[in-house]
């Protein structure tokens, strides 16, 4: 399933890149990208786990950037 | 500028006044500490905080805490100026960075401002204002001049120009009448129409180029990937390069510590790949934003990089070089005159459904009557037969003038040519062809002019017809008499034949033409306006029909890359130079902070530079 979600507070770039190389490497996602211009997460994951992977999403946002919120 | 920018705009200012103050004060030691501490306190807080905040979470090489380390590790050794100027700087970057970031995003989203907010529905004898997504097929919606069409519809009454050139970047208003088919995201400017809405608004032309603007910038660019990936290495690598400048030469060369810690920290400050991860995506989302404003949409940052490096581009001739509606090109008559000639013609063919049939009628000015046609007869293959007026009338290609026993002479035009004979006697011809658009020439000069290094051209057409066209337009090949799955091949050949840093763009109009669309490296559909197809299938839609659009396309490309590679070079050359110059402690943290921010600041300027397009009029 792919969705997109929209990035508030997201202030740099570095970060942007950062949070879709951890996106990446979480168990189920096929496919992430993090634009800091656009301020958006696209991602692609497994349908059945979805909501479980979305939740270690945020939190691996959380670890890099704690200002930036994911509004799911 | 927002409510969070105004407030660290506050700050700074008064950091900075601060900072002027606590320099003029003659103090010494711990006094002179304090001092230097309130202005630091007031500027940097945040960062500092963060730097803690993120080193508890285990993020080590994040730009606050390098900040935090350089600045703190400054005041460590007595650089109490520095230490504060180095704070004060990162964050007037940090500000600008944020500024400019959110002007750009502004520019576009206001260039992509084509969402219609809402639509008047006709429901049982009185209009209702609803959202366009509560708006049903078949409901019938009325547009007022100065409003924009909500949604993809048929005119049912009422006549209007629209302004398109939000959608095509064209100037020009259409027309249009009772019947035309008129495009969501168009103003309507003159009159008040009623249309009957074909498409929900889900499918409509409007929410289709907003979602594929606003989806543009998943797909990166080599270069972009290239700079995460490098920003990756480059921290880690500097900050390496700092302990080991702090503790090697010092137990080698038996020097003073401090002297060292301070190189050491003037790496620290230099160590943040700020400017370049910022400036690259910037630069292309500002080619893409400039691309759109002309009617121009890209599917991607790789498809932008793509376009710059195409050398090859091959082109669909129906619909793409020509205008794929066949038209009266010449009328040559024998003893008759052009208007009678026509008429004949078209009196003779007024029972037949044939697209040549078609093309003469819409070519007579007055309106036929079909009364004065007797005992029309298709030959099959030839032509027609016909009584017009009482007189035999025979219309076709030759064979059927040779079956009338008629002596007819041949056309020198090419295209598709009707003999007239009247009563045994010929009477002339007419000829009817596929126009080539106005600009179809000059597309392909202009193309050559942004180093395209072959042109080739496919068509389905007959042989004579193609080559004509193609010598007409001055294309380098033409392949004639293809079907689909030959234009595929073709297309596959090509792509062999090319050199390794070249790319080759198809350039269709999107119907039939899908497979060879997403088989060239690049896939560029023509007259976007109304077709779905093309926009799905293509990499790079054009919205209106122009073929002279592509070489605007590159140009823009070409801009964009340069302006990525300015960039790259630039940042990456003074931070080379100052980390050099910062080990022989030549350039000193000042330098250092300057070229961190000052680079930044002007790879910023310069990726904005990509947003500007010239010759655009809207």
């Amino acid at each position: 399933m792919k969705k997109v979600y929209k990035l508030q507070d997201l202030d740099c770039a570095n970060c942007a890149a950062k949070m879709e190389a951890a996106i990446r490497r979480i168990d189920g996602v096929q496919e992430a990208t993090v634009s800091f211009m656009a301020q958006k997460l696209i991602i692609t994951a497994d349908d059945a786990r979805f909501d479980a992977i979305m939740k270690d999403v945020v939190k691996a946002c959380r670890r890099i950037e704690p200002d930036c919120l994911i509004k799911l | 500028m927002s409510r969070k920018q105004k407030k660290m705009l506050a700050r700074i200012l008064v950091a900075a006044a601060l900072f002027g103050a606590v320099v003029c004060i003659p103090a010494q030691g711990f006094v002179r500490l304090g001092l230097f501490l309130i202005p630091y306190g007031v500027i940097g807080w945040d960062v500092l905080w963060k730097a803690l905040r993120n080193l508890i979470r285990g993020q080590m090489f994040d730009e606050s805490f390098l900040m935090a380390l350089a600045t703190v590790g400054a005041l460590c050794i007595g650089d109490y100026p520095e230490s504060v100027f180095v704070m004060l700087f990162y964050q007037v970057g940090e500000l600008f960075q944020s500024y400019a970031v959110g002007r750009s995003r502004k520019s576009i989203a206001a260039l992509m401002d084509i969402r219609p907010d809402y639509a008047h529905v006709e429901r049982g004898g009185t209009l209702e204002q609803v959202d366009p997504e509560e708006v049903d097929i078949g409901d019938v919606i009325v547009v007022k001049p100065g409003e924009r069409i909500p949604l993809d519809g048929e005119i049912l009454e009422g006549a209007t120009t629209m302004n398109t050139s939000a959608l095509t970047g064209e100037s020009l208003p259409r027309e249009a009448v009772v019947g035309d088919q008129v495009i969501s995201g168009c103003v309507n400017l003159t009159g008040l129409i009623r249309v009957k809405v074909i498409k929900p608004y889900g499918e409509s032309t409007v929410a289709k180029i907003l979602d594929l603007v606003e989806n543009s910038s998943a797909k990166k660019a080599q270069t972009e990937n290239f700079i995460t990936r490098f920003a990756r290495y480059y921290t880690p690598a500097v900050v390496v390069g700092a302990v080991l400048l702090a503790v090697v030469p010092p137990l080698i060369l038996r020097q003073s510590f401090s002297l060292w810690l301070e190189r050491a920290l003037t790496f620290l400050v230099i160590s943040c790949p700020c400017a370049l991860v910022i400036s690259v995506p910037l630069s292309f989302f500002g080619g893409i934003g400039g691309a759109s404003k002309r009617g121009i949409l890209v599917k991607g940052s790789n498809y932008l990089e793509a376009l710059a490096q195409t050398r090859l581009v091959v082109f669909d001739k129906t619909g793409t070089l020509t205008r794929g509606s066949f038209e009266v090109t010449a009328i040559h008559p024998d003893q008759v005159s052009e208007e009678a000639l026509l008429e004949l013609a078209a009196l003779a063919e007024s029972y037949s459904d044939h697209p040549i049939a078609q093309s003469l009628r819409a070519a007579c000015p007055q309106e036929l009557d079909a009364g004065r046609v007797q005992q029309a007869e298709e030959v099959a293959g030839h032509g027609i037969r016909a009584l017009v007026d009482g007189r035999r009338v025979y219309a076709g290609n030759g064979k059927l003038m040779d079956e009338a026993g008629v002596t007819w002479r041949e056309c020198h035009r090419t295209g598709t040519v009707i003999h007239v004979a009247v009563d045994g006697e010929y009477a002339g011809h007419i000829v009817i062809s596929d126009e080539v658009k106005p600009d179809a020439a000059e597309a392909i000069r202009l193309l050559k002019k942004e180093g395209v290094r072959r042109t080739v051209m496919l068509t389905g057409d007959r042989r004579e017809v193609g080559e004509a066209v193609a010598r007409q337009l001055g294309l380098d090949e033409v392949y004639t008499q293809l079907m689909p799955a030959g234009k595929v091949e073709k297309v596959e050949m090509l792509l062999k034949d090319k050199g390794p840093h070249e790319k080759l763009a198809f350039v269709g109009d999107g119907i039939n033409d899908a497979p060879v669309l997403s088989r060239a490296d690049l896939g560029i559909a023509m007259g976007g306006l109304g077709s779905d197809a093309a926009i799905e299938a293509a990499d790079i839609v054009l919205m209106d029909d122009k073929p002279s659009k592509i070489a605007e396309a590159m140009r823009i490309s070409q801009k964009t890359l340069r302006i990525v590679k300015q960039n790259i070079v630039f940042a990456l050359g003074v931070k080379a130079a100052v980390l050099l110059l910062g080990a022989l402690g030549v350039a000193t943290m000042w330098e250092a902070v300057f070229a961190d921010v000052g680079v930044s600041v002007i790879a910023i300027l310069n990726a904005m530079r990509a947003l500007r397009v010239e010759g655009g009029e809207a």
